[in-house]
């Protein structure tokens, strides 16, 4: 009996093809529209995902906000700390930044370098192409050494740097060490950096104390176990908390998610209001093709249908068109976010659970606007339906 | 046994604003198995209005409607459609085909309402079209077979679910006189063969083709008796004008 009203409905959408193509173009634009936006807001938040992966999730970042010399948060303390609590805090590193004017003959290159202790690099996951990183005794002995990005020394030394020297401020470096690429070596990207022992930076900058820190947790699960320790010892150390300001990577991106997961939520509730408006469309559209059919309905009454297998008939009618409207949509719309995932240079691929999700929804839809135009249909009086010309 | 179709003083009134039309007015009548009954009445006259109430499409406001010795009162509208369903097979003036199912999905719908398996109902619609001669066009579409051959599939419809009344509601009114009379031919036949056949219709000519003879007039019976009895019919044709009736049929085919 329900193959039967599946071969019907079929029938009965297939020898109105243009009307059912129109009923179903609201749906296909809602689903499109559905389907494309999600991937698109997915593939973003991926992006925006991998690039908190990159610099790390579990990175906490300290600054002494007021400058008076009283108020200090001292090496040694963040030093005792991170051994004190290994299991929470993987590493730290003061982090000193410096104006640096590189000389290369007669021209400028006008860059920054950044002091660091012996543990930056790794923290921070950089790996070294040649040469070797800060070491605790460049820290100690305030030794001039540098370790520059792949821009750097492409551009100061047209590659080969390892041992050379190089005059930031008019100080000469030694280059110790060369990092390997990590954005795409041009300037002001993460390969125009240079890295110099933070005590000499601190030197050269004429700062007696160390204003910003970078922590690292763990793991992600102990960003906030890592943020309280931090938060005890500048109580401790510096008591007043409007002097510094401590932040986490992970609330940073949690904010930038929710913000992300926001706008996905209102771009799709825009495209849920085009599948309502479908969905009128697909009840209009059978209320004619009941009103269409009144004399088939008195006939099929007639000759015994109960009013469930005509409710059943024009429930599945509706269904149906909604469906392959859906399944149109869902095409539709993985061509489009593929399309233009192509064009912003981003991996954007519609997910399983958006098609799911969509096929469902215009399944519904299609029986939530259907059933009362088939209640109708299931409701006439076969007397008057057969009479109906 | 039972009578097959009994009413009992049975009233159809219509509520008009302040007015009331009584479109049967104490209408009683008792049809048996095997008979062939023509209801014969003008337009109007509340012959509709019977077949109705006889094909359970309807309820009466007043009095007792038995099918098969059961009471057709008080049931729903899928409990009528399942006593039409099982007991009732019903022939249109229109045909009232569906036009966009084939010819045998046409004649298998009785059957499918029946919750029958689909083999079964091939097989029971390919029996009911073969009796009518119509099996060889069993894939085409209504709008592809002659007026004729519609009426004789609707025919074929009717009496696949094998009913114990066909209901036929002026059957050859769509059709000119010659093929007319082919279906009031196979209509006979189906009566010599057992089946009880109700026809409805205001032409006399017709229902002179019939064993009996029940006219209503303003929603009252004021004949039911043999054909030969009825004074409008008698005057028309005459005593004797069933058999060449007969054989003009057959002399169609």
């Amino acid at each position: 009996m329900l193959w039967k009203c599946f071969k019907m409905a079929v029938q009965s959408i297939i020898s109105n093809k243009f009307r059912s193509m129109l009923t179903m173009l609201g749906i296909i634009i809602g689903i499109t529209a559905v389907i494309s936006l999600v991937s698109l807001m997915e593939g973003l938040t991926s992006e925006v995902t991998d690039a908190f992966e990159e610099v790390g999730i579990e990175a906490i970042s300290v600054n002494i906000t007021n400058r008076a010399s009283t108020v200090e948060l001292p090496v040694e303390d963040m030093d005792e700390l991170a051994r004190e609590h290994s299991d929470v805090i993987r590493g730290y590193s003061p982090s000193v930044t410096m104006p640096a004017y590189i000389k290369d003959g007669t021209d400028t290159l006008n860059s920054s370098a950044t002091g660091v202790n012996e543990q930056y690099i790794d923290l921070y996951q950089y790996k070294l192409m040649s040469g070797r990183g800060i070491t605790y005794i460049d820290v100690e002995r305030m030794q001039k050494v540098c370790v520059i990005g792949t821009y750097i020394a492409k551009e100061i030394f047209g590659g080969n740097a390892l041992g050379k020297t190089l005059q930031i401020t008019g100080v000469p470096y030694r280059v110790v060490g060369i990092l390997e690429e990590r954005g795409d070596s041009t300037k002001g990207s993460e390969d125009d950096s240079v890295y110099v022992p933070y005590t000499v930076a601190a030197h050269t900058t004429n700062t007696r104390k160390i204003n910003n820190y970078i922590v690292y947790a763990t793991n992600q699960e102990t960003v906030e176990a890592a943020e309280s320790l931090i938060e005890n010892l500048c109580d401790k150390d510096i008591g007043d908390d409007d002097y510094y300001n401590i932040i986490a990577m992970k609330a940073i991106a949690e904010s930038l998610m929710g913000i992300l997961d926001s706008m996905e939520a209102m771009l799709v509730a825009i495209a849920a209001i085009s599948l309502i408006v479908a969905g009128i469309g697909i009840m209009n559209i059978m209320l004619v093709s009941v009103t269409e059919r009144t004399r088939e309905i008195g006939i099929r009454k007639s000759l015994g249908a109960k009013q469930r297998n005509i409710l059943t008939q024009f429930v599945m009618e509706a269904g149906m068109l909604s469906c392959i409207g859906g399944v149109i949509g869902i095409i539709f719309g993985s061509l489009l976010a593929i399309g233009a995932g192509k064009l912003l240079d981003m991996n954007i691929l519609p997910t399983l659970n958006s098609i799911i999700v969509s096929f469902t929804v215009s399944a519904a839809i299609g029986v939530f606007f259907g059933y009362m135009p088939a209640k109708k249909a299931a409701a006439l009086n076969p007397i008057d339906a057969l009479r109906y010309d | 046994m039972p009578p097959l179709v009994e009413l009992k003083d049975v009233y159809k009134i219509y509520k008009m604003g302040n007015s009331s039309v009584h479109a049967l007015d104490g209408i009683s009548m008792t049809i048996e198995k095997g008979e062939f009954v023509a209801i014969v009445g003008q337009s109007g006259s509340g012959k509709s209005t019977c077949m109705n109430i006889i094909g359970c499409l309807d309820v009466a406001t007043r009095g007792v409607y038995r099918l098969n010795g059961r009471a057709i009162t008080n049931y729903t509208q899928d409990e009528l459609a399942e006593i039409r369903n099982k007991t009732l097979g019903f022939i249109f003036q229109q045909y009232n085909l569906i036009p966009k199912l084939t010819v045998i999905e046409n004649v298998q719908l009785p059957l499918l309402y029946a919750g029958m398996r689909e083999s079964e109902q091939r097989k029971r619609a390919l029996e009911s079209l073969e009796r009518v001669g119509l099996k060889s066009k069993a894939g085409n579409y209504p709008s592809q077979l002659s007026g004729g051959q519609q009426q004789r599939v609707s025919i074929a419809r009717a009496l696949a679910g094998n009913p114990s009344v066909i209901l036929a509601d002026e059957p050859t009114g769509a059709l000119d006189s010659r093929t007319g009379r082919e279906v009031m031919m196979f209509l006979r036949q189906l009566n010599r063969e057992g089946n009880t056949i109700i026809l409805i219709t205001h032409d006399n000519s017709i229902a002179a083709g019939a064993k009996r003879i029940i006219r209503i007039t303003d929603g009252k019976i004021v004949y039911d008796g043999p054909v030969e009895g009825d004074v409008t019919v008698m005057k028309m044709h005459g005593a004797g004008e069933e058999a060449p009736y007969d054989e003009k049929a057959k002399g169609a085919t």
